[in-house]
C-alpha cells in the first residue's frame, strides 16, 4: 500500500512538473491540443494502473512521453487524419527511436497558439492556464467566476478552432514577434489580475500561477526586455501582499503599508528581473510599470518616496501607453511631485466620457478637493470592495 | 491547407466610387498574379452584386426560391480566393494584402476537414 502512495505520488508530481511540455511537445507535432490532453490523459491514467507493481520508472517524464505519443498515433491511424497531420506522425515516430530523455521545449510555441489573435483575447488567458499549466476547468472557472460548463464549452471550441483552422506552433518571426508578445504578457497580466481584488473572497486568485507563467516567458525568450519587466512588475505587486490589508481586513494603501511586512526575497527578485531587462535597452510598458514599483519599494530602504522620480516614469508610461487608467495615475503622480495645480491641469484634459465610469478618476478629484462631494458620491457608486469604500468614507466622508 | 478567403465590402459605396474601373482592377490583378507566382492560388471569382442573388431553401423537401442574399448585411459578399498554404498565420498574410481588405474584410475559413 505504502509502495501504492509512493507511485500516486511519482504521478501527481511529474505531472504537476512537466505536464505543460508535455501537451506543448505532443500538441507541436499534431496540431492538436485537444487531442494531445487526451493521451497525456491516458498516458497518466496507464502510470497510476502500472507503477504501483512495476515501479516508477527511471526516467518518469520519458515513460510518460512514449506512452502518450504511442496513443496519438492510434488516434490518427483511427481517424484517417488529413495530410499534413499524417506528415507529422511519420516524424512523431521517427522520433520515438531518439533518446528521450531531452525532449525540446515547446512551451514558446504553445503560448504563442494560446495568445494567437485568430482565438478571442478573453480566452488568451484560460488557454495558457490549462494546457500550459494544467490548471482543470473548474479551478480557472472559479478564478473567473465563470459557470465551469460555459468555459469547458468555450475552452473545447477553441482546441477545435486551432486544429481545424491550422493555427502553427512556431514562434512567430522578428516582424511579427512584438505584436505576437504584447498577446503573451497580456494574458499573464490578465490571469494574475484575476487574484488581485478578491475583497469578496469569491475567487481563488491565480497569482502564483501568474507569477510562473512570467518567469518561464523570461526564461524561454531571455532577449526580450518586456517578459523581464512583466515578472518584476508581478514581483513587485505581490511581495506587498502580507502588507496590503490590516488585521480587520481593511485595505491599506501602499503610502500607509508596513514596509516590513514586505517579501524580501520577491523584492529582490523583481529587482534583478528589472536589471536584466534594462541591460537589454528596449524599454516598455510592463518595464515602466515596474520601474515605478521598484521606487515605491525603496521605501523600505531609504523611508521616503521619490515623487520625482515616480512622476517622470508616469510620464514615459503615457508617452508609451496612453490609456485612461495610466493617464489619471500620471496626474495623481505629477500632483505628489508638483502639487494640486499640476494634477488639476492634466485632469481637465481628459475626455468626460472616458473617465465618467472609471472609479479612480473620482478618488483622484476627491483627494485634489474637486468638487469634494460630488467626486466622493461618484467614487463610492463605482466602488463594490468594503473595504476600500470604508476608506473612502473615512478620508473625505465629513466634507 | 487550403483556405478561402472570402471578401467582404460595401457594394453601395463601391457602385458610388468614381475611380476609373482600369484604376479600381489594378490592384486586384497584380494581388492574383502574386498568389500564383506564390504558387498558392487554387481558384478565385469575383461575384456579381448582389442585386443578381437568388437563394434556395428546401427545408422538409419544400423549395422556397427568394430574391436577394441569404442576409442583409453592411458587407456583402464580393468574391473569393481559395488559396493553398501551410498554415493559418501564412492565410492570414496573404488575406492581410489583399486589397479588399484595405476597406472591407477578408473573412479566412479553412476547407472543409474537421
Amino acid at each position: 500500500m505504502a509502495g501504492d502512495q509512493a507511485a500516486r505520488d511519482a504521478v501527481a508530481q511529474v505531472a504537476r512538473a512537466s505536464y505543460g511540455r508535455l501537451v506543448a511537445w505532443l500538441a507541436a507535432r499534431s496540431g492538436d491540443i485537444a487531442t494531445a490532453e487526451d493521451a497525456l490523459a491516458d498516458a497518466l491514467g496507464r502510470a497510476l494502473e502500472t507503477w504501483p507493481q512495476g515501479g516508477v520508472p527511471e526516467k518518469p517524464e520519458a515513460w510518460l512521453m512514449t506512452v502518450a505519443r504511442r496513443r496519438l498515433i492510434d488516434h490518427a491511424r483511427r481517424h484517417r487524419v488529413r495530410r499534413e497531420t499524417a506528415a507529422t506522425l511519420v516524424l512523431l515516430a521517427e522520433e520515438r527511436n531518439q533518446a528521450t530523455h531531452a525532449f525540446p521545449d515547446d512551451r514558446l510555441k504553445l503560448l504563442f497558439v494560446c495568445a494567437h489573435p485568430a482565438i478571442t483575447s478573453d480566452l488568451h488567458t484560460k488557454l495558457m492556464l490549462q494546457t500550459v499549466l494544467g490548471l482543470d476547468a473548474a479551478t480557472i472557472a472559479a478564478a473567473f467566476l465563470e459557470p465551469p460548463a460555459t468555459l469547458r464549452q468555450s475552452l473545447w471550441r477553441a482546441k477545435v478552432k486551432i486544429r481545424a483552422a491550422g493555427i502553427g506552433f512556431h514562434v512567430p518571426e522578428a516582424a511579427e514577434l512584438p505584436d505576437r508578445l504584447a498577446a503573451v504578457l497580456e494574458a499573464i497580466y490578465a490571469a494574475y489580475g484575476t487574484g488581485w481584488d478578491d475583497w469578496a473572497g469569491l475567487r481563488a486568485g491565480l497569482a502564483g500561477e501568474a507569477i510562473w507563467l512570467a518567469r518561464l516567458l523570461a526564461e524561454l525568450l531571455p532577449d526580450e526586455a518586456e517578459a523581464h519587466g512583466l515578472l518584476a512588475l508581478l514581483l513587485f505587486i505581490e511581495a506587498r501582499k502580507p502588507a496590503r490589508r490590516d488585521g480587520d481586513g481593511g485595505f491599506v494603501p501602499l503610502s500607509a503599508q508596513n514596509t516590513a511586512l514586505w517579501s524580501v526575497d520577491m523584492l529582490a527578485e523583481a529587482e534583478a528581473s528589472l536589471h536584466v531587462a534594462a541591460a537589454l535597452a528596449r524599454p516598455g510598458r510592463f518595464q515602466l510599470e515596474a520601474a515605478i514599483q521598484a521606487v515605491h519599494a525603496d521605501r523600505r530602504r531609504t523611508g521616503r518616496v521619490d515623487r520625482d522620480s515616480i512622476a517622470l516614469l508616469y510620464e514615459g508610461l503615457y508617452a508609451t501607453a496612453p490609456t485612461t487608467g495610466v493617464a489619471v495615475a500620471r496626474a495623481a503622480a505629477v500632483g505628489e511631485a508638483r502639487g494640486t495645480e499640476a494634477a488639476r491641469a492634466l485632469l481637465g484634459k481628459l475626455s468626460p466620457d472616458a473617465v465618467a465610469t472609471y472609479q479612480p478618476y473620482w478618488v483622484l478629484r476627491a483627494h485634489l478637493g474637486l468638487d469634494r462631494a460630488d467626486a466622493l458620491a461618484r467614487a463610492l457608486a463605482l466602488t463594490a470592495d468594503p473595504a476600500a469604500r470604508g476608506l473612502l468614507i473615512e478620508r473625505w466622508g465629513d466634507g | 491547407m487550403q483556405y478561402m478567403l472570402l471578401i467582404y465590402g460595401n457594394e453601395a459605396a463601391m457602385a458610388a466610387s468614381t475611380v476609373p474601373q482600369a484604376e479600381a482592377y489594378a490592384p486586384w490583378i497584380a494581388y492574383t498574379k502574386a498568389l500564383k507566382d506564390a504558387g498558392v492560388m487554387v481558384a478565385g471569382d469575383a461575384l456579381a452584386p448582389t442585386a443578381t442573388a437568388t437563394t434556395v431553401r428546401n427545408h422538409g423537401g419544400k423549395r422556397q426560391v427568394q430574391d436577394g442574399p441569404f442576409a442583409e448585411t453592411k458587407e456583402q459578399l464580393g468574391g473569393y480566393y481559395l488559396i493553398d498554404v501551410a498554415g493559418l498565420d501564412a492565410a492570414l498574410d496573404w488575406a492581410a494584402k489583399c486589397p479588399g481588405a484595405a476597406y472591407g474584410s477578408i473573412e479566412v475559413r479553412p476547407v472543409g476537414m474537421m
